[in-house]
């Protein structure tokens, strides 16, 4: 509703002159004292008041405008000629030359510049003045440095040129969440940066749903404004053809780039048979065409797209681990991850906390989903294999980080310890197998090197005051971009520490794996015996003390057994004997019983370790 | 003639690609090199040695510049200024 007032006046009026005239005052509103209301003044006395005798100060900020820098080459052209000549005519120069020459000063000059010339030139041809005297041989050392990373530039996505814009529109420029991050796959110059809101229904009028590819050389304005008719969410190079990009959108569909072509899309997918929430993951297929991708988003569907139609997508799978294809149970899924050299496989990432892995060449679709790992209380963040040894992958979700192993799909096989912040993306390090990176929700970036310590990051840096919403490593290894909540894109480089291969590393790392994963599984072994026990105890005592565990896995295990069954024996005919000792052939009936039960609730126990053993025989003393 | 001469004797150095003579107001007297190139040099390095020679005197009034010497990957250009005239010589020096 607007409020307009008009003023009426006719047109002969304008422009006349004002005449003023003095007149009385007049008293327009008098407003005598009430004395009824008096009486509910409060008298104050007495009344403090304060006097201070200081100048008044006030405070002032002042920020210059930035400066836009810009590149400009300049041509030299021929001056500072005298204004009689003119510098295309041969003749004219040359005369104005010769009289030049004549001159006497220019004689003087020359020769006294000649000798001082000669001089320096002969000296040069004599002797290499700049030689380096002591050439060192490079030598092999071992990286004794601590490591350390150091910030080499910080895109902000707010430049002049668009703060301009903006403001003059809506003075409060919404900053959106740096949500992905992809690098060129080439030049690793380029980095695309993908940028929405994701706050639930936080969109702003004036957000704009602009993404951008950043140039390093030039952090002030990206090199190319992406333009969809949705904030993305998610954005990747084409590891083949480096011009073409496909990015998620915030809205569910699918839509790809050529840089080559502008910043419009080529191609933007049909709403119908997209996503009907954000696409989280959007990553590119190994094909020979080079134009396939898939996408995953948290409606609980994972689509696969060939890019020359995205009309409709080739291929659906939906994340039902029930394996019944239904959409109403399916889980969301947050992260999406693809290795080249497994074209068959994937692995997505929900928003439960399990990690589904599945192929794509089954037969049927709920063959599809081969297995689950679940063990993160939250939504799984990022997944990673690891390039070095493609059954490892790291998972990144709520508190922590966890390795798994491909074989083992009851638990992870090592974690890291509860943080006090969300942790909300990771990634390994391309050149170290034992490296990996991860960011939190404070704004740091840790740095994790399991083969030197493993309780906490061996780097840990507190990149901004914000979240840190994206992390992603350049193929070379040493440069990593991350984003941030407010929009902020900041590049470190490590340390070379953490970034050159060192000797036995991969010796180590593969030790240590096998290690982990060994120990998950004879964990995975004993908790089945465990639950067999349990099932079997329940169905009836009776039976129990002819049953012999069925999977007998380890030498170690008999043997101990063996051992320990023995022990019991001598111990219960200690005991008998004892018993009749004092008391008579009644108590035999009841050794014998508590034999049985002995003998069962060993069976139960199923703690067949030496050590074990000797707490079994203290509490059959106990006991007796 | 002994300027002549001198220039000469410079040119002839082992390693000298080449030699020119420019005035205060960047007008190339004499040079070896195409007009182009000697007025991009000329240009450039008049306003550097200015520079130098603001420097030097700045952090000393009674001190001049007497020579300058840009040594490059590929050559080492060497001015020797003077109030009215500029002497530059590109060499090559040999290593």
């Amino acid at each position: 509703m607007e409020i307009m007032y008009v003023y009426t006046r006719k047109r002969s009026e304008f422009g006349r002159p004002c005449s003023f005239s003095d007149r009385p005052a007049e008293v327009n509103v008098d407003i005598p004292p009430d004395p009824s209301m008096a009486s509910s003044f409060i008298l104050r006395n007495p009344v403090d008041s304060y006097v201070q005798h200081t100048s008044d100060m006030s405070e002032h900020e002042v920020n210059t405008e930035r400066v836009e820098v810009e590149s400009r080459g300049v041509n030299h052209v021929e001056g500072g000629w005298p204004k009689d000549i003119n510098p295309q005519e041969v003749e004219q120069t040359i005369r104005f030359r010769k009289k030049v020459e004549k001159d006497e000063n220019y004689v003087n000059t020359i020769t006294h510049l000649g000798t001082l010339m000669e001089h320096c030139v002969k000296q040069n041809n004599a002797i290499n003045i700049y030689e380096e005297y002591f050439e060192e041989e490079e030598m092999v050392e071992v990286e004794d440095e601590p490591p350390s990373a150091k910030t080499i530039n910080v895109i902000s996505k707010l430049t002049s040129f668009f703060d301009v814009l903006l403001s003059k529109r809506d003075p409060n420029v919404t900053k959106r969440t740096a949500t992905h991050l992809s690098w060129h796959p080439d030049t690793c110059k380029k980095l695309a940066v993908a940028y929405s809101s994701l706050e639930f229904q936080q969109n702003m009028k004036n957000m704009s749903f602009d993404s951008y590819i950043w140039d390093l050389e030039n952090p002030n304005k990206p090199e190319l404004v992406l333009r969809p008719s949705s904030p993305l969410v998610s954005l990747e190079y084409n590891p083949k053809d480096s011009h073409v990009l496909v990015g998620g959108c915030y809205n569910g569909q699918m839509a790809y780039w050529d840089t080559r072509k502008g910043g419009l899309p080529v191609e933007v997918s049909a709403v119908e048979v997209s996503h009907r929430d954000p696409v989280y993951g959007a990553i590119w297929l190994q094909s020979k065409t080079g134009t396939e991708c898939f996408s995953a988003s948290t409606d609980g569907q994972v689509l696969w797209w060939d890019i020359r139609k995205l009309a409709e997508p080739t291929e659906m799978l939906v994340l039902d681990i029930t394996r019944k294809g239904l959409l109403e149970n399916a889980l969301g899924a947050v992260t999406l991850e693809f290795e080249p050299t497994m074209p068959t496989k994937f692995m997505v990432g929900t928003e439960q906390g399990i990690v589904i892995a599945c192929n794509r060449k089954a037969k049927t679709p709920p063959e599809k989903i081969t297995s689950t790992y679940s063990g993160h209380h939250g939504p799984v963040y990022a997944l990673a294999r690891n390039p070095f040894y493609p059954k490892i992958f790291l998972t990144v979700g709520d508190w922590t980080a966890r390795i798994w192993s491909e074989e083992i799909k009851e638990s992870s096989i090592m974690w890291t310890k509860y943080h006090l912040s969300y942790l909300t993306d990771g990634c390994w390090s391309t050149v170290r197998p034992a490296v990996f990176f991860t960011t939190r929700s404070d704004g740091t970036l840790d740095v994790w090197d399991f083969l030197f310590k493993q309780n906490d990051p061996s780097l840990s840096l507190k990149v901004c005051d914000e979240p840190l919403s994206s992390l992603r490593l350049q193929d070379n290894g040493c440069v990593v971009g991350c984003g941030s909540k407010l929009g902020t894109v900041t590049l470190l480089e490590i340390s070379s520490g953490l970034c050159t291969l060192q000797r036995n590393e991969k010796m180590l790392a593969t030790a240590m794996f096998e290690r982990e994963t060994k120990r998950e599984k004879i964990l995975e072994a004993r908790h089945r015996e465990m639950r067999l026990k349990e099932r079997a105890r329940s169905e009836g005592q009776g039976s129990e003390v002819e049953e012999r565990p069925v999977e007998s896995p380890q030498e170690v295990l008999d043997r101990a057994r063996k051992e320990f069954f023995e022990v019991i024996e001598v111990e219960l005919q200690r005991q008998a004997r004892a018993e009749t000792q004092h008391l008579g052939g009644k108590v035999k009936d009841r050794a014998g019983e508590e034999e049985a039960a002995v003998v069962a609730a060993a069976q139960g126990e199923e703690s067949q370790l030496p050590k074990d053993k000797e707490e079994e025989e203290e509490e059959e003393k106990d006991a007796a | 003639a002994e300027v002549e001469e001198t220039l000469k004797r410079i040119q002839a150095h082992r390693g000298v690609v080449a030699t020119m003579v420019v005035n205060a107001e960047g007008i190339p007297i004499r040079t070896t090199l195409d007009n182009s190139t000697t007025v991009q040099y000329a240009g450039l390095l008049h306003q550097l040695t200015m520079k130098a020679r603001s420097t030097v005197r700045d952090i000393d009034p009674q001190n001049d510049l007497t020579f300058l010497r840009i040594r490059s990957k590929k050559h080492e250009i060497m001015v020797a200024p003077d109030k009215e005239y500029l002497l530059i010589v590109i060499q090559n020096p040999c290593e």
